[in-house]
């Protein structure tokens, strides 16, 4: 059966891949899943480093939205948003429609290219 | 006039006149807003006072407009890392929450198929200009359960005009029920203890009946629980038309 919510990202947790990337939007019979987080804590947040496992490779991502209700003023979303991104910080895809939220322009030097494709912000 | 007999007809005084006082009703039906209200507790009222006049000294300088959920805000916040230094976010209020100075409220939309929420503080100086662009009243004090419903009930423009109102006295109020996805839901919104009227359930009769089991129907007569807010608004009231008027 099919868990409820899980509040903000962690090993385990499926998550829904936000770009226009090939690897992000074929379908395949098992949703892209998180297997680590790279934070002292295991929980992910947003701007966090994760490593999804997806088609059966493993492929590394940013947070870009969660669920879990975070700071006042920051937005909280209906699903776990993530971005493929390769080891060096680019991203895999080149278009990102769902909107993203305004405090990742804080570390605008790691995320640059990823905001740069970017389109809507909340 | 013809009389029944030679008197004259008897005297039939004119009606009185009805004053409907325009001025007082008005008053009695100032909005105000519920984060004033202290809750119930053993805290020292000198500190909700403090609060309440930091709470005017912001609305005397920064609009708060009396809205409901259920009502669709257009808030703009100051933000560093936005273009233009300030960002604009449309919504429908789902709940208000908090007492005093951190009194918050949240509001929904659904942008490119994807629900955001965002929670606002109401007294937070990052807070640039509320503006109400649709007035319209629900069935329900909560409207947490839209997260469950159909987005098309959570969609709004984010560049919709403020609609023009008519009358300046009544809010209207939806009566809208809402369709919901297929369960399971983020709370169990058919139970008695949400009291939700706001949704037309599409379950069996004989789920409905199972949630009603849940229901503590003791609830509304316990005396231990009651809390008369009658006079403390009074007060209130008087305190913040002596305030706003200095």
């Amino acid at each position: 059966s099919i868990t409820g919510a899980c509040q903000a990202i962690q090993k385990l947790t499926r998550v829904r891949v936000v770009d226009n990337s090939a690897l992000g939007n074929t379908p395949y019979h098992r949703p892209p899943k998180c297997i680590h987080v790279y934070n002292k804590t295991g929980v992910g947040k947003v701007g966090d480093k994760i490593l999804l496992a997806i088609k059966g490779e493993k492929k590394k991502a940013l947070i870009v939205g969660h669920k879990m209700p975070g700071p006042t003023m920051t937005p909280r979303f209906d699903s776990n948003n993530v971005v493929l991104i390769e080891d060096n910080g680019n991203p895999v895809g080149t278009r990102i429609k769902t909107p993203i939220p305004y405090t990742l322009r804080r570390r605008e030097g790691e995320f640059s290219k990823v905001l740069a494709i970017a389109r809507n912000f909340v | 006039r013809v009389s029944s007999d030679g008197k004259p007809p008897k005297f039939q005084p004119p009606p009185k006149p009805v004053i409907i006082d325009r001025k007082t009703q008005k008053e009695e039906r100032r909005f105000l807003s519920p984060e004033f209200i202290p809750p119930r507790g053993r805290t020292d009222p000198l500190k909700y006072y403090i609060e309440r006049k930091d709470m005017i000294q912001r609305r005397k300088v920064f609009n708060i407009p009396e809205f409901y959920v259920g009502y669709v805000l257009a808030v703009t916040t100051a933000d560093p890392y936005a273009s233009d230094k300030s960002k604009r976010f449309v919504g429908i209020c789902i709940q208000r929450g908090g007492k005093g100075l951190g009194a918050t409220f949240v509001l929904r939309n659904v942008i490119e198929d994807q629900g955001v929420e965002m929670c606002y503080e109401l007294y937070s100086p990052r807070i640039q200009a509320i503006e109400v662009l649709k007035l319209e009243k629900r069935l329900d004090e909560n409207l947490m359960y839209l997260r469950d419903a159909l987005p098309e009930y959570s969609t709004f423009d984010v560049n919709m005009k403020p609609v023009p109102r008519m009358d300046h006295e009544e809010i209207p109020l939806n009566k809208l029920q809402v369709r919901m996805k297929p369960k399971p839901w983020s709370k169990r919104w058919e139970r008695p203890k949400y009291n939700i009227k706001g949704i037309k359930f599409e379950l069996p009769e004989h789920k409905m009946k199972a949630a009603q089991k849940w229901s503590q129907p003791w609830l509304e007569f316990d005396m231990l629980r009651e809390y008369d807010t009658s006079k403390i608004e009074a007060k209130i009231r008087k305190e913040l038309s002596e305030e706003l008027e200095k």
